[in-house]
């Protein structure tokens, strides 16, 4: 099978930081993948170089069989890329219901466009809301409200940073299941996160960068009972 | 979707969420103030209400700018190179192609064309470029002002197009004013009541055009970027192209401030594209209310007229002034002076109406 995301050799330097380093990574359509690392191990940055904010200083980046090591973020995104931010990205002094519409609205016929909004709004229980300001709901609505325009472009490859943080654990198991969901219907997902019992809930694949580099790769039972794994999180191994 | 139904869609834009004043009561208020101002002049003297054609020609200018700045956040602070294009191409067109035959509206239209060009030209290296934020501002305002300085320097003989004298710093005149063609013998639009209504249709025209266009999915797309330029990138839009867009509509419309402008008065000078010329539209601009169409409007109508009635007592204390209003408003009411008006008279109605609803 044809990976629909591959990396060779990735190379990102911040000054003297070693940021990404050689790093190999092939994801596979259909997958939910999660990625994780302690704090600072370049995970955001391997978004962002996977979305364009940032290029590589060596390298290649491949998807769906094309280079787009050098495109344009708009570019990547058009071809069925999608991301959530660490930082929730919304529009915040816009309200809920014209942020969805700003991601939705060429994606949709326009005759459609009112009912799709509201059915997004039913699915991530903003419905009550989408009048408000963005800027004004709570942090974990303003995640559900990042995830679901970047679902509103219906992308083939979903990239979620840190998608659960400041959710209660009912709201995270819940969008666990949304996840799914939308997986069940084709989407390949790649999450950075931080809870293990949610990335228990969804990954099939599971990824730990340390220092920019791939330290380990497996399921998560292989994972967890991976002793240099366990000692990473305690600050024990110097990679 | 039918053609009628996607025309009435369409229509529909005039109101949305990019515009304050929505439903049939800003409607009723829209109307009162348009027929107030079309009944204006049969109760003023026809050389006042010529005179005064003067506040609208600056209205274009002012509404391209909450264009690029209020709702695209692009703060543009040249917008008068734009104005001083399009006035001086109206002169040397005019004063070379004459005033018959609907010339000078060719010329108009010319002018606006030729400012509008020159605002692809140089949005394009700006926002390919991606200068963004501050110095945006600073290249901007360095083209107004080497546009000053080099029409400033054109005194000389040798600095003619054709018939038209540039005329340096004294600034070129006797340019024909719009005309239209008609038959048994030409509409000249000196400054008097046809030229008062020409242009308040004009205004209007422009301003329900304006509303449509904001509320349509390009405006969507250009408040997305005034408030998360990453964002809207990462929903897949070319920001850039937004942005140049806004851009090249905003700065047209200066344009069309710069020809109305000389037009009226027969008259332009580089002082038009000046520091002075240059900061006034951002001080209307922010004071009325720059993310919203009707407070700009409203805010840059009634600063012009406090603005010029101060000038009788003195252009040095009228520009204090202003200055003054600008801080004030920067501190007080950073959204503009009218919305926070409108914000407020919401705000108390909203409370009269939840009182309203305890008292039951
Ligand atoms: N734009 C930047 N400039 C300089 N250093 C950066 C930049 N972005 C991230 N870093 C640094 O790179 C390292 C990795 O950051 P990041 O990718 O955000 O880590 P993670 O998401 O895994 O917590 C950190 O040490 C961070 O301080
Ligand atoms: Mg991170």
């Amino acid at each position: 099978m044809m990976p629909l995301l591959e990396t060779h050799k990735l190379n990102k330097h911040f000054g003297g930081l070693h940021v990404t380093g050689n790093v190999d990574f092939a994801l596979n359509p259909g997958e939910m993948h999660c990625l994780i690392g302690p704090n600072g191990a370049g995970k955001s940055t391997f978004f962002k170089l996977i979305l364009g904010e940032h290029l590589p200083d060596s390298g290649d980046i491949l998807y769906d069989g094309h280079d787009i090591t050098r495109a344009k973020p708009f570019e990547r995104i058009r071809k069925g890329i999608s991301v959530k931010f660490q930082v929730p990205g919304i529009f915040k002094e816009l309200s809920v219901r014209q942020n969805l519409t700003i991601a939705l609205q060429y994606h949709v016929d326009p005759e459609l466009l009112a009912e799709e909004i509201d059915q997004l709004l039913e699915f991530l229980k903003l419905a009550d809301d989408q009048k408000q300001l963005a800027g004004n709901l709570s942090h974990g609505q303003k995640q559900w409200l990042e995830i679901g325009m970047a679902i509103a472009l219906k992308p083939k490859l979903l990239l979620l940073d840190e998608p659960t943080a400041g959710m209660t654990p009912d709201e995270t198991f819940a969008t666990g299941e949304m996840l799914q969901e939308l997986n069940r219907e084709g989407m390949t997902l790649l999450a950075v996160e931080h809870d293990m019992a949610f990335v228990r809930q969804i990954a099939h694949q599971v990824t730990v960068l340390h220092f920019g580099k791939i330290f380990a790769q497996g399921t998560i039972d292989e994972i967890v009972a991976n002793e240099d794994v366990a000692a990473i999180y305690l600050g024990e191994v110097d990679a | 979707m039918s053609r009628a139904s996607r025309f009435t869609s369409f229509l529909k834009l005039v109101e949305g969420p990019q515009t304050l004043g929505n439903g049939p009561k800003f409607w009723s208020g829209f109307a009162v103030v348009l027929l107030a101002a079309c009944s204006y002049p049969a109760f003023a003297d026809s050389y006042d209400v010529g005179n005064n054609v003067y506040f609208f020609n600056w209205l274009f200018m002012a509404l391209g700018l909450s264009l690029i700045w209020g709702y695209g956040g692009s703060l543009s602070f040249g917008q008068t190179a734009f104005f001083g294009i399009a006035g001086y191409s109206y002169g040397v067109l005019t004063i070379n192609l004459g005033d018959a035959y609907g010339l000078t509206l060719f010329s108009l239209v010319m002018a606006v064309a030729i400012s509008a060009l020159f605002a692809a030209v140089l949005g394009y290296f700006l926002f390919f470029g991606r200068i963004n934020g501050v110095f945006l501002g600073i290249v901007s305002l360095s083209v107004t002002l080497v546009l000053e300085r080099f029409m400033a320097q054109t005194a000389g003989p040798e600095w003619v197009i054709g018939k038209a004298r540039l005329n340096g710093f004294n600034g070129m005149g006797a340019m024909p004013s719009l005309t239209i063609p008609w038959p048994g013998g030409n509409i000249v639009l000196y400054p008097d009541i046809t030229l008062y209504y020409l242009t308040l249709a004009l205004l209007v025209i422009v301003y329900l055009g304006l509303r449509m266009l904001v509320n349509s999915r390009f405006g969507n797309v250009l408040v997305a970027i005034r408030e998360n330029p990453l964002r809207a990138e990462m929903l897949g839009y070319d920001v850039r192209k937004y942005q140049l867009g806004a851009f090249v509509i905003g700065s047209a419309l200066a344009g069309l401030s710069g020809v109305l402008y000389t037009s009226w008065g027969n008259y332009i000078t580089p002082a038009s594209m000046g520091m002075t010329a240059a900061s006034l539209p951002i001080v209307w601009v922010a004071v009325g209310g720059r993310s919203d169409l009707t407070t700009t409007l409203v805010g840059t109508f009634l600063v012009l007229i406090v603005f010029q009635s101060l000038t009788i007592h003195g252009s040095q204390y009228a520009l204090v002034a202003m200055g003054l209003l600008l801080v004030i408003t920067v501190l007080i009411a950073p959204k503009g002076i009218v919305t926070a008006l409108v914000e407020f008279v919401s705000k108390m109605s909203d409370r009269r109406k939840s009182k309203a609803e305890e008292v039951r």
